[in-house]
């Protein structure tokens, strides 16, 4: 009897950890806005939507430009010197993989830290990367918004140095349709081939 | 099956690269009191970059358990030795207390993972330019390499675009 209740104890403890697990990081989403079954992975969270930011070279930009192409998204700060060149690394890498049809395909790097990454800082920091990455910054309300439609995560962790902070963020990659809906996700360590392939089957 | 065949050419692709992309950086070991320092790399940086980030592989040759307790470069105004890691698709970085290098261990510094944090950048980190750093053991005492600076996006110090 007690190793029953014990199993109980145990399954209750499980499935609570994972829900909360999801729910944190996004992808669960709880209440009367969920929308089933409408993005070709089943059961995803509704990711993306419509956006009003800046890019590099300071013209405004909104979701509608980016119509007519795949959008590869990741999100993420230039002050960070170790996973965010990482990514931007790997979606360039990716894209050459693609050659031409990489023509399709738009990288957007969309910062958490808009008050530290300015049109010029997000310039400076992507003339290292593919020359067809959009850098997308705006006001801290726009940014914001961004976020939420992806269900990205973003926390100043303030260790009292206003220079110097860090930001936790979520570290995917989306990959856009040219509908605007979510095709696929690619988490932190994917290999730019393993992208290419992906993104070659929707073209 | 097929696999399977196909392994000894992975394997000697898998050598010849590793072997051919680590040659020159063999020279840029550094040893003493058995902690070897080697390969000490850093990714050019936007001219208005804050912070760089460094890596490097420590190689602990001796019988003694030592432990990284510093790192100095006259690039920043304050060096940290910080870990990137992932929780939940979220990615983090915070500073750690050390590191220990247990005996006969390898421990590497790398993009994703530990890292040198060079924060308040007195100088630019330009590609193909080179700088001192200096880390600072427990035992050892202080161990000062040259570090490459390699490109925005380099993965490791081994291999050049």
């Amino acid at each position: 009897m007690n190793k029953i209740f014990a199993y109980c104890i145990a399954f209750f403890v499980l499935a609570s950890v994972l829900v909360i697990g999801l729910w944190s990081t996004g992808m669960l989403q709880v209440g009367p806005t969920a929308k089933k079954g409408s993005s070709i992975i089943s059961g995803a969270p509704q990711i993306g939507g419509s956006f009003e930011l800046i890019n590099q070279k300071g013209d405004p930009v909104t979701d509608k430009d980016f119509q007519d192409k795949l959008m590869l998204v990741f999100f993420g700060y230039t002050f960070c010197p170790d996973v965010c060149p990482t990514e931007a690394q790997t979606i360039s890498l990716a894209l050459e993989e693609l050659g031409d049809a990489a023509d399709n395909v738009v990288p957007v790097f969309v910062t958490v830290d808009p008050a530290r990454d300015t049109v010029l800082v997000m310039d400076e920091f992507l003339s290292s990367f593919h020359p067809s990455f959009v850098g997308l910054t705006g006001s801290e309300t726009q940014i914001k918004d961004v976020m939420k439609k992806y269900r990205v995560y973003g926390q100043k962790v303030d260790d009292g140095d206003p220079d110097y902070y860090l930001v936790d963020h979520t570290s995917f990659t989306y990959l856009m349709g040219r509908d605007g809906d979510l095709i696929t996700v690619f988490s932190y360590g994917t290999t730019p081939e393993e992208m290419a392939t992906k993104i070659k089957e929707q073209l | 099956m097929k696999i399977l065949k196909l392994l000894p050419i992975f394997l000697v692709a898998f050598f010849l690269t590793t072997a051919i992309g680590n040659a020159p950086l063999e020279v840029l070991a550094v040893e003493k009191h058995n902690i070897v320092v080697k390969d000490a790399w850093s990714r050019a940086r936007p001219d208005s970059a804050k912070v760089g980030g460094a890596f490097v592989m420590i190689i602990n040759d001796g019988a003694k358990v030592d432990r990284l307790i510093g790192v100095k470069s006259p690039v920043a105004k304050r060096t940290e030795v910080h870990e990137s890691f992932m929780k939940d698709g979220v990615m983090s970085m915070a500073p750690v207390d050390g590191i220990v290098i247990e005996p006969g261990e390898k421990v590497m510094l790398k993009p994703g993972g530990l890292h040198v944090m060079l924060m308040g950048l007195t100088q630019k980190l330009k590609m193909g330019e080179e700088f001192p750093m200096t880390l600072v053991f427990e035992h050892a005492g202080d161990i000062k390499v040259m570090v490459h600076v390699k490109d925005a996006g380099a993965m490791s110090g081994a291999h050049t675009h």
